[in-house]
């Protein structure tokens, strides 16, 4: 069963990284988002290192919106996702595999990248391991939440714009938190305040680690029959 | 194959005889349903407008109170109606269940907006804006946001049953997140703004206020329950029409 759920997993990553450019494409789209902050609200650097901690959150979120439609659309097209749903893996499971790979693929190389546009947008040394470890703790939970919207959508034209609007609801706590334990850093608040933000972002994390998998393989059940 | 006809057989005859009793239950309770909410409303209209005493601090405005307490009220209770009732339709299966949800989804979103709009006009000549980024405000928007999507995704599926399940879902998955989403607004809100803008836990309210509220609550929810009959009989008929509709269009391809 494991390696089942590895070699679908490994399939995941390999199919982005042929086809999708791998988190290329989601660190440049993630670049672009946060160039276009300037040149809407202005190039002040207080005012651009003040919302920083917010801009780099909302391109996170927007990004992994961008990309849910293909979590199970591609492979419902061409059938793998009926083989998947009949396999001896249990659907939860094949969800975990999907949600873990777009995680890597998306979440995970925009952590990354977070540091350098926080640069390009004036944020303070100080925020950056506040940010980066919310991100790091939140992004799991996008890619949880965001099966869900994927899978209520499946087989459905344009779904992944409908996909957005159902799951964005379920991003606001996560926005809410991660942006929270930047801002704390950022205002010299004491540590208790980031470390609270953060114990909250990975509860909201854990839940969805639950949730997400088990409401995504009913949406899928509902949607395949 | 035989174990799975059997069962959903016997479900198409326990839809069948399910909805047809609900037809003429509803159907008797209508008319009287529609005379006590009209009642209570009247009567509460009344009493809110005419009847009882402006405020000291907000002179007339408060009147609007009358129609937007009940309305955010009636918001929360038509999702739990919704999420409730997505419960029973999946666990037990029960073909009114779906109606039911899918019913009550429109009308808890028109309360919700009612709320909204009424909180705005509210808010104008209270805090000089007509929208503040309170927690209780964001939370109701996003309620509405819920309740948008949950009805965009009935529309998007076209086949029923399917709709229905992945429907049901989703009202689940959001009753789990909505208390979730309005405690991390109220954190949010706590955090930013720590001289709260306004408070809408005064002073007690007084009684002679708090009579046409109650009347108008209750007009609330008899209207609610009321609008949610005829929508779920208009969904039964619906239903029928379209059977008869796929039945004339096979009847005909074969002769």
């Amino acid at each position: 069963m494991s390696r089942a759920f590895i070699a679908l997993l490994v399939r995941d990553l390999r199919l982005a990284a042929r086809i999708g450019g791998g988190g290329g494409m989601a660190v440049f789209f993630f670049l672009v988002v946060v160039a276009a902050v300037p040149l809407g609200i202005g190039p002040a650097p207080d005012l651009l290192a003040r919302i920083a901690p917010g801009m780099l959150w909302v391109a996170l979120l927007l990004s992994s919106l961008l990309t849910l439609d293909r979590l199970f659309q591609a492979d419902h097209e061409d059938g793998s996702l009926d083989l998947l749903t009949m396999g001896r893996l249990p659907l939860e499971l094949v969800v975990v595999a999907k949600a873990v790979g777009h995680f890597l693929t998306t979440g995970l190389p925009l952590v990354v990248a977070a540091p350098l546009l926080g640069l390009m947008l004036n944020l303070e040394v100080a925020a950056f391991p506040a940010l980066m470890l919310a991100m790091l703790v939140g992004a799991p939970a996008l890619s949880f939440l965001g099966v869900i919207g994927a899978g209520l959508t499946v087989g459905i034209r344009r779904g992944g714009l409908l996909a957005s609007l159902l799951v964005l609801p379920f991003y606001i706590p996560v926005l809410i938190f991660g942006v929270g334990a930047a801002r704390a850093a950022l205002a010299g608040f004491p540590d208790g305040v980031a470390a609270q933000s953060l114990a909250l972002l990975a509860a909201v994390t854990l839940a969805s680690l639950v949730i997400g998998p088990v409401a995504a393989a009913a949406a899928l059940r509902a949607n395949l029959r | 194959m035989s174990p799975m006809t059997r069962p959903s057989a016997s479900q198409r005859l326990q839809a069948f005889a399910n909805p047809a009793r609900f037809m003429t239950l509803s159907g008797r309770l209508l008319a009287p349903l529609w005379l006590v909410s009209l009642g209570f409303l009247v009567v509460g209209l009344y009493f809110a407008l005419f009847a009882s005493p402006p405020d000291y601090q907000q002179g007339e405005t408060v009147r609007i109170m009358y129609v937007h307490v009940p309305s955010a009220w009636l918001a929360m209770f038509g999702y739990s109606v919704m999420a409730m009732a997505s419960a029973v339709a999946l666990i037990f299966r029960h073909p009114l269940a779906d109606l039911c949800a899918k019913s009550a989804a429109p009308i808890g979103a028109a309360f919700t907006f009612l709320a909204l709009v009424t909180g705005a006009l509210w808010g104008k000549p209270m805090w000089g804006a007509w929208w503040v980024w309170d927690a209780r405000l964001t939370s109701v928007l996003i309620l509405f946001f819920l309740y948008l999507g949950y009805m965009a995704l009935w529309t998007a599926i076209e086949e029923p049953t399917r709709a229905a399940r992945a429907a049901a879902v989703l009202a689940l998955v959001g009753a789990i997140n909505v208390p979730i989403i309005r405690y991390s607004v109220v954190w949010w809100n706590t955090l930013h703004q720590p001289a709260s803008v306004f408070r809408m836990d005064g002073p007690t309210i007084a009684p002679e206020m708090l009579l046409p509220l109650a009347l108008m609550a209750l007009g609330f929810t008899f209207l609610f329950v009321t609008l949610l009959l005829v929508r779920m009989r208009a969904e039964i008929l619906r239903h029928r029409v379209r059977q008869l509709r796929l039945a004339l269009a096979a009847s005909g391809a074969e002769g």
